[in-house]
């Protein structure tokens, strides 16, 4: 059984990348944010920026070596060297430099007169992100593993961590930020198009550091709205029968699952995972195999996170819990 | 003139640019550092900050201007190419005018890409 369960692991890390419906993009040149926006631009002026400057100095090597090998005066030398090496590499410098500043407080909105309606605090654990949405109205919902947002509207990003250094990015919507233990920091996005996104854990912190990713998916506000009003309350499966499976192995000692008996906070908040576009933090798509393969080898998917591997449990078992956490929409 | 240093033959005078570049640097980034982890204790505004740093750029940019304009006049203001590469004591005063010119524009330039963030930012976290 272990065979059966490590080999089916290995194949749905391997085909993770492409299985799902959705595609979701991981690519800071395909923004989709207004923040994301202003950072392409700006990889674009310093790009072209570069270009044109490369080409002028490869230019000018190859005029002076091929077209015209002349020695030049001593004068005429020194005045391009003036030109050429100091004045306009300051001036460009000068230019970039004031751009790339120029940009900043407008990526950091947070101390406008109307602060952003919705926060969310995102804490880094090894390998994992903990989600708490802290609506306007309304208590606190917690999550992990995926954060939504409503497209067109700012949302502030609480950004923690609870272990060692890591870093949040996702690099459509907006900039890189690091989670350090001990400190808070803050970043903020707003979402302009629809989508599903990927961000990748940015900041090495252990071994299982690749496999540590973040879906974000901006939808249309109402829809966000009444997304969040549902993740409010237990989920409608919470009642079925797989859920005295999950405690009777002990999963509650470490997962939440409102509605249930289940209140340990180690792992991940499980309450709503079967709508999660993704499984063990963006590794793995959300299916039935996926997530049985996932409960039975830990250890081999996701090599040192603390989610211990039940390949002891009878397979029914697993299968029975994983088809009731699907069920939990 | 009595307000203009004698000329002096040191090799001190070569660093004064540098310095006053470091200096200036310390006074921006740790005064911004204290202001932004302990708004209370210094009890100033964000713009008391700004102008600080203003200053401090102003007063430096001076220094430099100056320690560049003696450099100058030991270079012979200019009269002399570069490079001053005979072993005479007037070639070794060249040499050291000249660079201690290029080290002055060096540092001027440094220290308006220093302070240029207080241009734009107008908060401690944005
Ligand atoms: C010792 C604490 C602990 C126990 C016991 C435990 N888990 Fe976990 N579980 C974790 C941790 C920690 C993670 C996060 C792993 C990671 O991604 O790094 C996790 C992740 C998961 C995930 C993926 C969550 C997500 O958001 O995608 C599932 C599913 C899961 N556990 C199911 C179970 C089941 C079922 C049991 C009982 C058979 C169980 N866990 C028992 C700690 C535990
Ligand atoms: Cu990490």
């Amino acid at each position: 059984m272990g065979r059966y369960f490590s080999l089916s692991a290995a194949s749905l890390l391997l085909a993770s990348g492409s299985a799902g419906a959705q595609t979701s993009t991981q690519s800071a040149l395909e923004s989709a944010g207004a923040e994301a926006q202003q950072i392409e631009m700006l990889f674009w002026v310093m790009l072209s920026g570069g270009t044109v400057i490369w080409l002028g100095v490869v230019g000018l090597l190859l005029h002076s070596a091929l077209v015209n090998r002349r020695r030049l005066a001593e004068k005429s030398a020194s005045s391009i060297i003036l030109w050429g090496g100091v004045v306009f590499p300051s001036v460009t410098l000068c230019a970039l430099l004031a751009y790339a500043l120029w940009l900043m407080p407008g990526l950091r909105p947070f101390a406008q007169a109307s602060p952003a309606a919705l926060r969310i605090e995102v804490t880094g654990r090894q390998f994992w992100w903990e989600v708490v949405y802290h609506p306007p109205l309304g208590p606190p919902v917690a999550s992990a593993n995926e954060i939504r947002l409503p497209v067109g509207e700012r949302v502030e990003l609480t950004l923690k961590s609870a272990d060692v250094i890591h870093s949040f990015w996702i690099p459509p919507l907006g900039g890189k930020m690091d989670m350090i233990p001990g400190r808070t920091n803050r970043l903020s996005i707003m979402a302009t198009k629809a989508g599903l996104f990927r961000g990748p854990c940015a900041e090495y912190c252990g071994t299982s550091h690749a496999l540590m990713a973040l879906s974000a998916v901006a939808m249309a506000p109402e829809a966000f709205r009444s997304w969040l009003a549902a993740q409010a309350i237990p989920a409608e499966g919470a009642g079925a029968s797989g859920g005295a499976l999950f405690l009777r192995h002990g999963c509650g000692s470490c997962h939440v699952v409102a509605g249930t008996d289940a209140r340990g906070l180690i792992g991940p908040d499980l309450s709503h995972i079967g709508s999660r576009a993704t499984v063990a933090a963006g590794i793995l798509p959300n299916t039935e195999d996926a997530v049985a393969s996932f409960i039975a080898r830990s250890d081999l998917i996701k090599p040192g996170s603390r989610m211990p591997a039940f390949d002891m449990l009878p397979p029914d078992d697993i299968r029975a819990i994983a088809a009731w956490l699907r069920g939990l929409r | 003139m009595w307000l203009v240093p004698k000329q002096i033959e040191t090799l001190w005078t070569l660093f004064t640019a540098p310095v006053v570049w470091a200096a200036h640097f310390l006074v921006c980034y740790i005064g911004a550092a204290i202001y932004c982890a302990k708004p209370e204790l210094v009890g100033l505004s964000f713009s008391a900050v700004r102008a600080g740093i203003a200053a401090a750029t102003v007063i430096a940019l001076s220094l430099i201007a100056l320690s560049a304009w003696l450099a100058w006049r030991q270079w012979g203001l200019g009269t002399d190419d570069p490079p001053h590469d005979d072993p005479t004591r007037r070639d070794r005063t060249l040499f050291q005018g000249f660079a201690t010119l290029l080290l002055s524009g060096l540092s001027f330039i440094a220290v308006i890409f220093t302070a240029m963030p207080a241009l734009f930012l107008t908060e401690c976290i944005r």
